[in-house]
Order: structure tokens, then C-alpha cells, then sequence
């Protein structure tokens, strides 16, 4: 699981109420290299939530990222190299991920999350 | 990639194994899905550069196309442990990197409309009542630009009420009727294969 997926997702489980960011508890993480693309990195920086996306990069062992950014970071080439590569290159491939309000972890296996819900948390 | 590099591309890969009939566990066939993916980036712009959801992805057949056409990210879901291990071999074998997620695509939480477009082949609902446009609902609720999704022709008035009316969709038209051929996968399939015919459709989500 990319850190872009991680950026999405919010715990589900019923009642919780602030179920976003989940808590990555990293084991092993991979690192897949793929081509970098400007443009997209420039729209998804719209959409990232930037703490919760540091945080995560930080749990993932990664951390080359500045805490503070605005539009003019974008320019920067360094930045956006450093952006990609959490982003997109990545790979949760085990752990967990931990639901903020309950504590309650969904394992990550061979990079994939299990979210399946028990019968009382749907 | 030409839609017969596609075509060919999606003839190899791994389908379902032990197929589970309470899932309507059916392949999307290299046919059907190359041309939804194919009309979906070469007549609207909706895969390459974009961030794409499979839901109920089985074994990654959508979302591994959407990737061959230059999708910048998917996601795959399904609730299904064993379709998603023959899905992330797929993807491997193709030296793709998709994301996948085992959940019931109804009980996931998402950060809003964060997908450009969602692609699936939902089930049809034949096992249990609805299943397919519950899907629909979620796919309008996250998708920003559109939903493609295959439905029985049969509920084509139903499909097109309810999205317009209840999920609030800007707009939602049937681009082309296709034929599903059915392979005999089940025991209490009585003829060799069956063609039935279904809908592939486009909806615009409403902005938020």
C-alpha cells in the first residue's frame, strides 16, 4: 500500500467519528521506483493532507520531507522528487494500520490492508 | 496501447480459480474490458494521469487495465482474500503497482470525492437483491469526474432512475450494449455458456 492510499482512507469502523489519519505501525516497507510525473504530483498536493501525509512518510522511515510547504515548494525540483517518492514509491508491505479513536489495528499482509469490519463494527 | 495490444494483454491473465457463487464471483472478459477502459481514456480522458478505484475488483481485471492505459494510481477492493492474491499476481506479472484493499466496498470510509473515476463490474445483484447499485451508490459518493459500470440491460430504466434521483448524478447514459458471455462456472448452470446482455455505462458524479 502507497502512502497515497493511506492519505484517503479513514477508519470505518461504526461510531467513530475521527477515524482519519490511521496510524501506520511499519514492519517491513518496500521501495518500487516508478517515473516521476510534475503535473500530477502538482494536483494531488490540492488533495494530500500534508500533516497526516508527513506522519505517515515519518512511520514509513522516510524522512526528507519539510513540515512546512506552500505553492512555492512546487517549483522546486528537489521538493518534488522527495514528494514522489513518498507518495508513490513507497509499499507498506507489513504492518498494520491503527483506527486513532479505538486502537483497534487492520494488518497489512504481503502489501494488501484487511478493513474487514467484525459484526459489531459495522 | 492499441485496443488490441490491450485485448491481448488482459487474455493472460489469471481468472478465478474456485469461483464463489455467493459473491457472483464472474471474470470481466479481455473483450468487455478492454473496450470500457479503452472508450473510457480515448473518448473522455478519464484513466491516464488519473487516480482510479476498482471496486469489487475480483482479480484486478479493470484496474489492470486501467494501469496498462497509464493511470497514475489504482486502487483495487474486494472482500475477497483469494481473488486479491491472484489480482496482486496479475498486477506483478505485468510489472504494475496497484493497490489493493480486502474490504466489503460498502463498509470503506474515504476522504471525500478522492478518486478521479471508479471502474467496476459490480455483481448483478442476483444473489443479493440490490448489491450492485449499493456499489454505484459509493462510486458517485468518491469519484470526482466519472463512474463506469456494467449493468443487466434488463434494469436499464431502474438503473438510470435511481441514479439520477437518489444518488444525485449529473448525468448517466448507457454508451454501449454488450454481450456477457457466461461461462458454465457454477453446477446448477444448466447450458454450456450464456450470453446475456448488459449496459455499460457512464456517470458524472455531482460536484461537491
Amino acid at each position: 500500500m502507497r502512502l497515497l492510499t493511506h492519505n484517503m482512507l479513514s477508519s470505518n469502523i461504526k461510531g467513530v467519528t475521527n477515524g482519519f489519519p490511521l496510524r501506520i505501525e511499519a514492519e517491513k516497507v518496500v521501495e518500487k521506483t516508478v517515473e516521476m510525473n510534475a503535473d500530477f504530483l502538482k494536483k494531488m498536493f490540492e488533495k494530500i493532507q500534508w500533516k497526516a501525509f508527513i506522519d505517515a512518510s515519518r512511520a514509513m522511515g522516510y524522512t526528507e520531507l519539510p513540515e512546512e510547504v506552500d505553492p512555492t515548494t512546487l517549483e522546486s525540483d528537489e521538493f518534488l522528487s522527495k514528494f514522489h517518492h513518498a507518495l508513490l514509491e513507497l509499499h507498506l508491505e507489513e504492518g498494520a494500520l491503527v483506527c486513532p479513536e479505538t486502537g483497534r489495528r487492520f494488518p497489512v499482509n504481503k502489501g494488501i490492508p484487511n478493513m474487514l469490519l467484525h459484526e459489531d463494527e459495522v | 496501447m492499441k485496443l488490441k495490444q490491450l485485448e491481448s494483454l488482459l487474455g493472460d491473465l489469471q481468472q478465478f480459480s474456485q469461483p464463489k457463487i455467493e459473491l457472483e464471483q464472474y471474470p470481466t472478459g479481455p473483450h468487455i474490458t478492454s473496450r470500457m477502459l479503452y472508450t473510457a481514456e480515448n473518448s473522455f480522458g478519464d484513466v491516464s494521469n488519473k487516480v482510479v478505484a476498482d471496486f469489487g475488483c475480483g482479480c484486478g481485471t479493470l484496474g489492470v487495465a486501467a494501469a496498462l492505459l497509464s493511470a497514475e494510481h489504482v486502487v483495487g477492493i474486494d472482500i475477497d482474500p483469494e481473488s486479491l492474491e491472484i489480482a496482486a499476481l496479475n498486477a506483478e506479472e505485468l510489472e504494475l503497482y496497484l493497490d489493493f484493499i480486502q474490504s466489503n466496498v460498502m463498509d470503506l470510509e474515504w476522504r471525500g470525492q478522492i478518486f478521479d473515476t471508479v471502474v467496476m463490474n459490480p455483481p448483478f445483484g442476483t444473489r443479493q437483491k440490490g448489491v450492485d447499485m449499493d456499489f454505484l451508490h459509493v462510486a458517485l459518493k468518491v469519484a470526482s469526474q466519472a463512474v463506469y459500470s456494467l449493468h443487466k440491460t434488463s434494469t436499464r430504466d431502474h438503473v438510470k432512475r435511481v441514479a439520477m434521483r437518489d444518488f444525485n448524478a449529473a448525468s448517466a447514459e448507457v454508451l454501449c450494449e454488450l454481450r456477457y458471455d457466461v461461462p458454465k462456472l457454477y453446477k446448477f448452470h444448466k447450458k454450456k455458456e450464456v450470453d446475456i446482455a448488459v449496459d455499460l455505462w457512464r456517470f458524472v458524479p455531482a460536484s461537491h
